[in-house]
């Protein structure tokens, strides 16, 4: 676990680079997140996506099933894949400030 | 994959000579891709483990308590007497080397530690050293090893890269369970805190919440009421997906991924089509929402407490019986350990299908009975009407996993509903099937991307099975019936084998069922149309 720092934003981060306080999450962090993703900027479809991902998140404690955050999202996985290479866990999630998940996943 | 990572056709190349030095002196490489990280504090600390704190296998300091060596010792000494089969196994091997070439983690990383003959030495030496007079008076003539702190960091690092699939207990002729010595090895190892996230994490979030994801219970009726909409959007069918419902007929135990992964949610879909069409009276459990139990990965303690929260939720719903679904694992547990840990389950009948009026002998003693066996019963007395042609999209193989495969030998149904439900089915060469099957590669808690390069490595032989049968036969979708295997062997095919898709066996059965009431254009569970369904809009 380490430090990440980037422009005036430092958080707390495990191995893989997620968040490890959720709750710290603002939008400056996202595009902390983000610049670690490869994404270089954050464009209205990207915030629709982690805007989605953080509003399920306050309300269940975690991410959306990937077929439910396709389907209200509108965008299909291949979409996802687009915005976010990583995908929507690795990716979408890291960057909306959620942990990552485990067990059979 | 991260890009610092061999490609296939260099990993491929691999060196089976051993080091010029012998075991005892060769160290082991502790780097990124063979390990695990280290389980995080607030998860040890919240299932009251000893020595939270911040660590990682790839500093030099592990932070071990001072003592560590005697907490060990006196671990193992309480371990010997209290399971009588980890004294056996500890002093009957005679290295005969029949289960060497056969772990995947040696066929594919050629380390002869991964021989399990050897993994176990690990702590047979020690054993030997400690415990034996042999070894006390005659040392390393007598095969044994001090216990130092290079000795528990080489323990940390390959009982973390043994899967418990026991596939080399089918060829020991002694009869060694592997598994149940990394069990023990892991056990011990958790005594001085050192734990693998991947583990450790998914059990604090089941006691926390009910399923290793840590969904609440307001998370998974959402998580279920949405496949119940999607199930409509995709058939024209609206069914019951009853949760916590007191008095049902029977208690439905899914793994938490069934309800949050791709490819699992497929398998969910099936299940749910299943169900309504045959009229079962069923219920999830928002408390015993996992099949999974990562408890065995860990130790017996909180396999134990993971364990009984199934038969708790039977209990206090009032169900007759028990339906598992697709999970790996869970099956050794029940199979295995449930009716000593939390048995017995009496206050369960024994499970008769309402349908048939089949009676599950086979499961009297844990009133549980695996999806595949039901659901073969089911077709076997003519009660789906099935139409095989709806799965000609795929050309499929079956990978079995091995806990349900050699811990309670699910072989023939699996098979038996599959070719029910689809025209092109291939099997995989002989001996990497049924109870020889090869492992997924990331079983037991190591499916982590840091250890992606041992998973591509131990998953190879797998992959080169199903290689083999999608350049003969075209193979493009590899079935399975395990949340692991649906959740690692992705990667896998990507890596080796790109083109297989992985799927459920209830995803084929979901595809294949024909429902009263289901509407023309209804696709598969996919949401792909079927062939020969296609319309101008979907070609």
């Amino acid at each position: 676990m380490a430090i990440f720092e980037w422009e005036e934003v430092a958080i707390e981060v495990d191995e893989d680079g997620f968040m490890q306080e959720p709750d710290e999450w603002s939008e400056r962090v996202a595009l902390a997140l983000a610049s670690t993703e490869g994404v270089e900027e954050l464009t209205d479809e990207h915030w629709h996506l982690v805007h989605y991902l953080r509003e399920y998140y306050q309300k269940f404690g975690i991410a959306p099933m990937i077929r439910k955050l396709c389907k209200e999202s509108g965008f299909p996985l291949k979409k996802v894949y687009e915005l976010f290479p990583s995908g929507p866990a690795k990716g979408a999630c890291k960057v909306a400030g959620l942990a990552k998940p485990t067990g059979c996943v | 994959m991260p890009e610092d990572q061999m490609k296939p056709e260099e990993l491929f190349q691999i060196d089976y000579k051993p080091p010029g030095k012998g075991w005892m002196e060769t160290k082991p490489d502790i780097r990124r891709g063979k390990i695990n990280w280290a389980a995080v504090p607030k998860s040890v600390e919240y299932l009251d483990l000893p020595n939270p704190r911040k660590w990682s296998p790839l500093d030099k300091d592990w932070k071990l308590p001072d003592n560590w060596k005697e907490i060990i010792l006196e671990g193992m000494r309480e371990r010997i007497h209290k399971f009588r089969t980890f004294q056996v196994f500890m002093d009957i091997c005679v290295r005969c080397g029949a289960c060497a070439d056969k772990c995947h983690f040696f066929i594919g990383s050629g380390d002869p530690k991964n021989m399990p003959v050897l993994r176990a030495e690990l702590l047979r030496a020690v054993y030997r050293k400690e415990f034996t007079l042999a070894g006390k008076l005659m040392g390393k003539m007598a095969g044994a090893r001090d216990l130092t702190e290079d000795v528990l960091k080489e323990w940390f690092f390959y009982f973390f890269q043994c899967t418990e699939c026991r596939r080399c207990s089918v060829f020991c002729p002694y009869g060694i369970d592997t598994a149940e010595i990394t069990m023990m090895g892991r056990e011990l190892l958790s005594l001085v805190g050192l734990e693998i996230d991947w583990v450790t994490t998914p059990i604090a979030n089941c006691f926390r919440t009910g399923n290793h994801l840590g969904i609440q219970p307001h998370g998974f009726q959402d998580s279920i009421d949405f496949a119940v909409d999607d199930f409509k959007d995709l058939t024209g069918i609206k069914v019951e997906a009853p949760v916590n419902k007191k008095g049902a007929e029977i208690l439905f135990i899914v793994p938490s991924a069934d309800y949050f992964a791709d490819p699992h949610y497929y398998g969910l879909l099936g299940y749910m089509a299943l169900f309504h069409e045959i009229g079962l009276d069923y219920t999830y459990s928002s408390y015993a929402s996992e099949g999974g139990n990562f408890g065995l990965f860990h130790s017996n303690q909180a396999m134990k407490r993971l364990n009984s929260k199934i038969y708790m939720e039977a209990e206090r719903l009032g169900v007759k019986w028990i339906i598992g679904g697709e999970c790996g694992h869970m099956w050794r547990v029940i199979n295995q350990y449930m009716d000593t840990m939390n048995g017995p389950a009496d206050f369960l009948e024994v499970p008769k299908s309402p349908i048939t009026g089949t009676v599950f002998e086979n499961t009297k003693a844990t009133k549980m009975v695996h999806i595949c066996e039901f659901t073969a019963d089911l077709i076997k007395n003519d009660k789906l009407k099935l139409d095989k042609s709806r799965n000609d999209q795929w050309r499929v193989t079956f990978h079995d996993s091995c806990n349900p495969a050699r811990a309670m030998g699910i072989i023939e149904e699996p098979r038996y509903v599959i070719n029910s439900c689809c025209n092109h089915f291939f099997e995989m060469p002989e001996n990497c099937i049924k109870e020889q099957t090869f492992c997924c590669g990331g079983g037991a808690g190591l499916g982590t991307d840091e250890n992606m390069e041992m998973r591509m490595r131990g998953g190879l032989p797998r992959a080169n099975a199903v290689k083999y049968v999608h350049d003969k036969y075209g193979v493009n979708v590899l079935t399975c019936m395990c949340a692991i295997d649906k959740a690692v062997l992705p990667a896998l095919m990507d890596y080796w084998v790109p083109g297989v898709q992985v799927g459920a066996v209830h995803e084929l059965v979901g595809n294949a069922l024909v429902m009263k009431g289901e509407k023309e254009d209804r696709t598969d569970m996919r949401g792909e149309p079927f062939i020969g369904k296609e319309t101008a809009k979907d070609v």
